[in-house]
């Protein structure tokens, strides 16, 4: 016993925290043996689909269902009049706006939901939903936020007029939902008045779309007799679905089951609840039969929960040293036709506030007004949290062009303004607290591993050579991420509080069950909880059952996105793991008949201190809770725990990217991009990197491609996945990843969140290296997607392209 | 993304399919790799009645030689050009370019006859068949007839085949020993269509160009034969101006429609910059 060995071994088995153990979600998705929504079938099941309008603003002046009902196979032709009696053709979104289930008189963007045909099948639907007529009286269209706000401009949303007041305060126009500010605008100002420097930028980042692979879709089934709903959903947030379709439809939640079977990626897009969803449910309860209904790709990519689309204005005031002294950011933030946000309550920009970033900036005020476009709503997280891939975007190209006008350099200007060390726990001038953070070793780490001196170096060269057929680009990034939401006293949605949960049942044998609030959809809970689980209470990892995403079983909690995963359910997670080692030191020091002092924890077992040999496993004290307890000790060992974080957490990183552009075709070439993220204590290193992987393509994606254009009709171009850019293996740049770990002081096991860094911090990243490529030029902004065209448009603006 | 009802059919010959064309005239549609005419069909920009699916006809794919001329079936596969020893040799150019087609699993189905015969400016088929001096047999109730490349390609999705008629085979001179090659596309990433694509052939001798043979892909309404810029190539030394004066020439013929891809200003830019690349890459592959 106890030999170096034998530490190993029993370590080995038990496969905890640190360990880069292998998923146990792939074996079934490699061999096909998923259960995604659209695999499932049930008795009787019919197939629901939406008429959608061609117009992206427009007057309904007819519908007529007739052909469509007579069509052979169809069940139910639904429209917004069959809808009005139970008064469901509108439904409450996540933003405190209302949507349009099955547009009600009129339509606000193009491929709005019209009307919803079920019949015997999705072919027979298909036929029927080209049967329905609508006659439709074109309106004037608007598309660009600021022309939103003219004062002539058309009236977007006509149920609001005369409604000066909206869920987050005044509207000052007929297309404005909400400002919010936050910060002191005073003080900035006077900052700025003083400033000896001050540099201001134009930026758009612009609409994209999550794009999971899986499109959104469910199976809703209402039992009759039983008076149950069941509806298989592909749901971020099965609990909260649960709740807001109780309340749309007054059944008792206890009556209501939403179950997240496997899901195939969400990236935000699987968080709102949509029409679809509201029509099956409707259809179901009507018909008293299953309603399936799947979107298509193009449903999902213009009519489902976008991203983004924030016309941002920063401006930095700092003194000659490059050491900044105010933040001044304000917002048109385009929401499209509803606004249906997915924020915290009290956030109707989410947690953009974060976009003082990794830098110590005393003053800072921020204003964001939404506005009504006839675009698609959305307006969710994009493999991020809240907004802060907008907020980091917008400090990181404030301190490049605050650089570029200093002469300073990036990495330089950078550390000349990090919060330091010694300054966490640290309070933004935005009203966030920073838990922790180490940001300068991070950066240094990642110059000496790309050589930067080099790559300067290099850079001058070519810079000086006007034969170069290529302009060589260095991006710097060292972004701060706020994840985790959230503590209860700042987030909530529809007044449930950010809380998670966990539930742990150990069985007789010493294996367990573990049930979670969240719901994985590619982050690899399944994989990841059992480890922490495994090293909190001794039960191997192999042991251990994880199950998440049923409502019937799973305990309460606000689900998965915005990395709060591990920040949150993590830590009830290992909370609860805690309670059942509690119970296990009782159990085992009745067992060895000792006080429950004398006992320490030893990865797999209990033992007596000082007296080698003297112990109990986890396995033996399992069975004992079944049946030699302690005197007034329940039988059993389990724990629930529903964690309400007391802070957010941070994690951050540095990243680099270097990049070379054809000056004749626009193409860009990303010779190596070196990510350093540091997500504090690290669960399952493989899994991380596997995470940062897939944060750091999306992030490709988005920087280099992805945008979902309009024109001037409303007419959404981007529409398919020939249009709407998302890399292949070949497109994809080859990662170096690295890290450093800061853990957070305020969770239980230190962990930060990852999933998302990389998204955040890369995109800014892939900017600043394509506008270093041409900053020698005068340029010191591009608006992304840096595609080949748009890069050619600016050479050629340069005149540098032939 | 459902289609409208159809008859699906599956000839086992030549002949009956032949029929079934006459039988179902504008009602029916030819099935070959399928990777346009399904997706055109899943949105509804294509309702036919009739589908008729040529793949378990016999003996309309393949590769061979015959005589100075290489022989392809119209149901070959990009993977079997691609695979293709006979063409590796003596038509690395098609090689060259079935490789940049689509993506490998597309390649799989995807066929030539197919790419070429939907009339598509955009697919890559038709550029590469006018620089290669192509042409094609098509057979109909009457028989047989072979139409050069040059004379089929009348317009977008328009070609010089009749409605009742199967493309069977493409039949292509093999160029003389020593002819340099090169298909330059630029794109935005695998699977895309061509923002711009330019083939060229070309025979030298020492630095003077003694032929050429340009091709352009998706930058006017058909493929495109930049014939001025092969006649102001042929009989000059190849000097970086003599190419851009060329380039000029190219870019002078394309009328590109503009997309997400680009305007017209950067598609013939970039017909300019694929055909610069091009004939560099042939120059070097050329033997003197």
């Amino acid at each position: 016993m106890d030999t170096v060995a034998d530490q190993t071994e029993r370590l080995g088995k038990l496969e905890g925290m640190g360990c880069s153990r292998k998923r146990r979600e792939d074996p079934r998705f490699i061999q096909g043996k998923g259960n995604y929504v659209d695999d499932i079938k049930m008795p009787g099941m019919l197939f629901g689909v939406m008429v959608r309008s061609p117009y992206a603003h427009a007057r309904i002046k007819k519908i007529d269902t007739s052909k469509a009902k007579a069509h052979p196979g169809v069940y139910a032709v639904l429209t917004a009049e069959d809808l009005k009696p139970l008064k469901l053709h509108w439904m409450p979104t996540l933003a405190g706006d209302v949507q349009a289930v099955l547009a009600d008189e009129k339509v606000s963007f193009q491929n709005q939901e019209v009307a919803f045909v079920v019949a015997e099948d999705r072919y027979v639907a298909a036929d029927a939903a080209e049967l329905v007529e609508v006659e439709y009286e074109p309106l004037p269209v608007v598309i660009d936020p600021f022309k939103a706000l003219a004062p002539d401009a058309p009236v977007i949303r006509d149920d609001l007029q005369g409604k000066d007041t909206g869920s987050h305060g005044a509207r000052k126009h007929h297309n404005h939902i909400f400002n919010w500010e936050v910060g002191d605008r005073d003080k900035t100002e006077r900052v700025f008045a003083d400033a000896e420097v001050t540099v201001k930028q134009d930026m758009l980042y612009p609409r994209v779309h999550p794009c999971p692979l899986e499109t959104c879709g469910c199976v809703a089934s209402f039992d009759k007799i039983r008076g149950d709903l069941t509806v298989y959903i592909t749901s971020q947030a099965p609990h909260v679905v649960r709740t807001v379709v109780g309340l749309l439809s007054t059944i008792p939640e206890s009556k209501i089951r939403i179950i997240s079977p496997d899901i195939g990626g969400g990236f935000g897009n699987k968080v709102g609840v949509y029409p679809g969803y509201v029509a099956a449910i409707v259809a179901s309860i009507v018909l008293g039969r299953p309603v399936k209904w799947i979107e298509s790709r193009q449903e999902n990519l213009t009519t489902t929960a976008f991203a983004r689309d924030y016309h941002m204005t920063g401006e930095l005031a700092a003194d000659k040293d490059g050491r900044i002294k105010a933040l001044r950011v304000k917002v048109i933030a385009d929401h499209g036709a509803f606004d249906a946000c997915a924020d915290p309550t009290k956030y109707p920009a989410g947690l953009f506030h974060v976009c003082t970033g990794s830098y110590d900036i005393p003053n800072a005020f921020v204003s964001v007004d939404g506005v009504y476009t006839n675009k698609f709503p959305g307006g969710v997280a994009y493999r991020c949290s809240f907004r802060v891939t907008e907020a980091v975007y917008l400090v990181e190209r404030m301190i490049d062009t605050l650089a570029l006008k200093l002469g300073i350099d990036r990495a330089e200007i950078r550390k000349r303004n990090f919060i330091r060390k010694d300054q966490f726990p640290y309070a933004t001038p935005l009203g966030l607290e920073y838990d922790s953070g180490d940001y300068a070793p991070a950066l240094d780490k990642v110059l000496a591993a790309m050589d930067y001196q080099g790559l300067l170096a290099e850079q001058a060269k070519k810079r000086a050579d006007p034969d170069s057929p290529t302009l060589m680009g260095i991006g710097i990034c060292t972004f701060t991420e706020i994840v985790g939401a959230g503590p209860s006293k700042n987030c909530d949605i529809l007044g449930i509080g950010m809380f998670d949960s966990c539930e742990i049942r150990v069985h007789p044998d010493g294996s367990a069950i573990a049930r979670m609030g969240t719901i994985t959809q590619g982050q690899g809970h399944q994989t990841t909880y059992a480890q922490i689980i495994a090293t909190e209470t001794g039960i191997p990892a192999s042991m251990i059952h994880t199950e998440e995403g049923d409502t019937a079983t799973a305990p309460y909690g606000l689900g998965t996105y915005g990395s709060r995963s591990t920040p949150v359910a993590g830590a009830a997670v290992a909370n609860a793991s805690r309670k059942i080692r509690e119970k296990a030191r009782q159990i085992a020091a009745h067992l060895l008949e000792v006080a429950p002092d004398d006992l320490e924890f030893d990865l797999d077992q209990f033992r007596v201190k000082g007296v080698p040999g003297k112990a109990k496993s986890m396995k033996e004290i399992a069975w004992a809770a079944y049946n030699n307890v302690p005197p007034g000790m329940e039988h059993g060992l389990e724990a629930v725990d529903y964690y309400d974080p007391p802070n957010f957490t941070f994690p951050f990183g540095a990243y680099m990217c270097v990049l070379d552009i054809d000056r004749h075709t626009g193409e860009t070439q990303v010779r190596r991009f070196y990510a350093l993220d540091d997500c504090g204590t690290r669960i399952n290193p493989m899994i991380i990197e596997g995470q940062i992987h897939g944060g750091l393509t999306e992030g490709f994606a988005v920087a280099m491609g992805q945008q979902m254009p309009y024109d001037d009709e409303g007419n959404v171009m981007g529409s398919t996945l020939m249009d709407y850019f998302v890399p292949t293996s070949m497109e994809t740049p080859k990662w170096e990843t690295d890290f450093t770990v800061t853990p957070s002081p305020h969770h239980p096991i230190g962990a930060k969140g990852v999933a998302e860094s990389p998204h955040v911090g890369s995109i800014p990243c892939f900017t600043s290296a394509v506008v270093d490529a041409f900053s020698h030029l005068g340029v010191t902004h591009m608006n992304m997607p840096h595609s080949s065209y748009r890069v050619w448009q600016q050479c050629q603006a340069l005149g540098i392209a032939n | 993304m459902i289609p409208k009802p159809f008859e699906y059919h599956s000839p086992q010959s030549l002949g009956d399919a032949v029929a079934m064309l006459q039988q179902y005239g504008d009602e029916a549609k030819l099935l070959a790799g399928g990777h346009s005419l399904l997706p055109m069909m899943k949105l509804r920009f294509a309702m036919p009645s009739h589908l008729i699916d040529l793949n378990r006809i016999p003996d309309l794919a393949g590769v061979s030689e015959s005589g100075n001329e290489i022989r392809i079936g119209a149901m070959t596969t990009e993977n079997q050009l691609i695979w293709s020893e006979l063409l590796q040799r003596k038509l690395p150019l098609l090689v060259e370019a079935a490789r940049l087609i689509a993506d490998p699993q597309v390649r799989y189905r995807g066929t030539i006859g197919g790419d070429i015969a939907h009339g598509d400016p955009g697919n890559d088929h038709p550029a590469l068949m006018l620089t290669l001096d192509a042409s094609f047999v098509l057979a109909g109730a009457n028989g047989e007839r072979v139409v050069p490349a040059s004379e089929f390609f009348l317009g977008t999705y328009y070609t010089a085949m009749n409605p009742d008629e199967i493309m069977t085979q493409i039949r292509i001179p093999v160029p003389p020993q020593g002819t340099g090659w090169c298909y330059a596309k630029l794109k935005r990433k695998t699977g895309d269509f061509a923002a711009a694509a330019a083939a060229v052939l070309l025979q030298m001798k020492g630095d003077t160009c003694t032929g050429v043979a340009i091709g352009l892909t998706n930058l006017g309404p058909t493929a495109l034969r930049a014939s001025d810029a092969e006649a102001a190539l042929t009989g000059q030394p190849l000097t970086a101006d003599a190419i851009e004066a060329a380039a000029q020439k190219v870019m002078a013929i394309c009328e590109p429609a503009a997309d997400l891809r680009g305007d017209e200003t950067y598609k013939t830019a970039m017909a300019g910059e694929m055909f610069r690349k091009a004939i560099r890459t042939a120059m070097e592959r050329c033997t003197r």
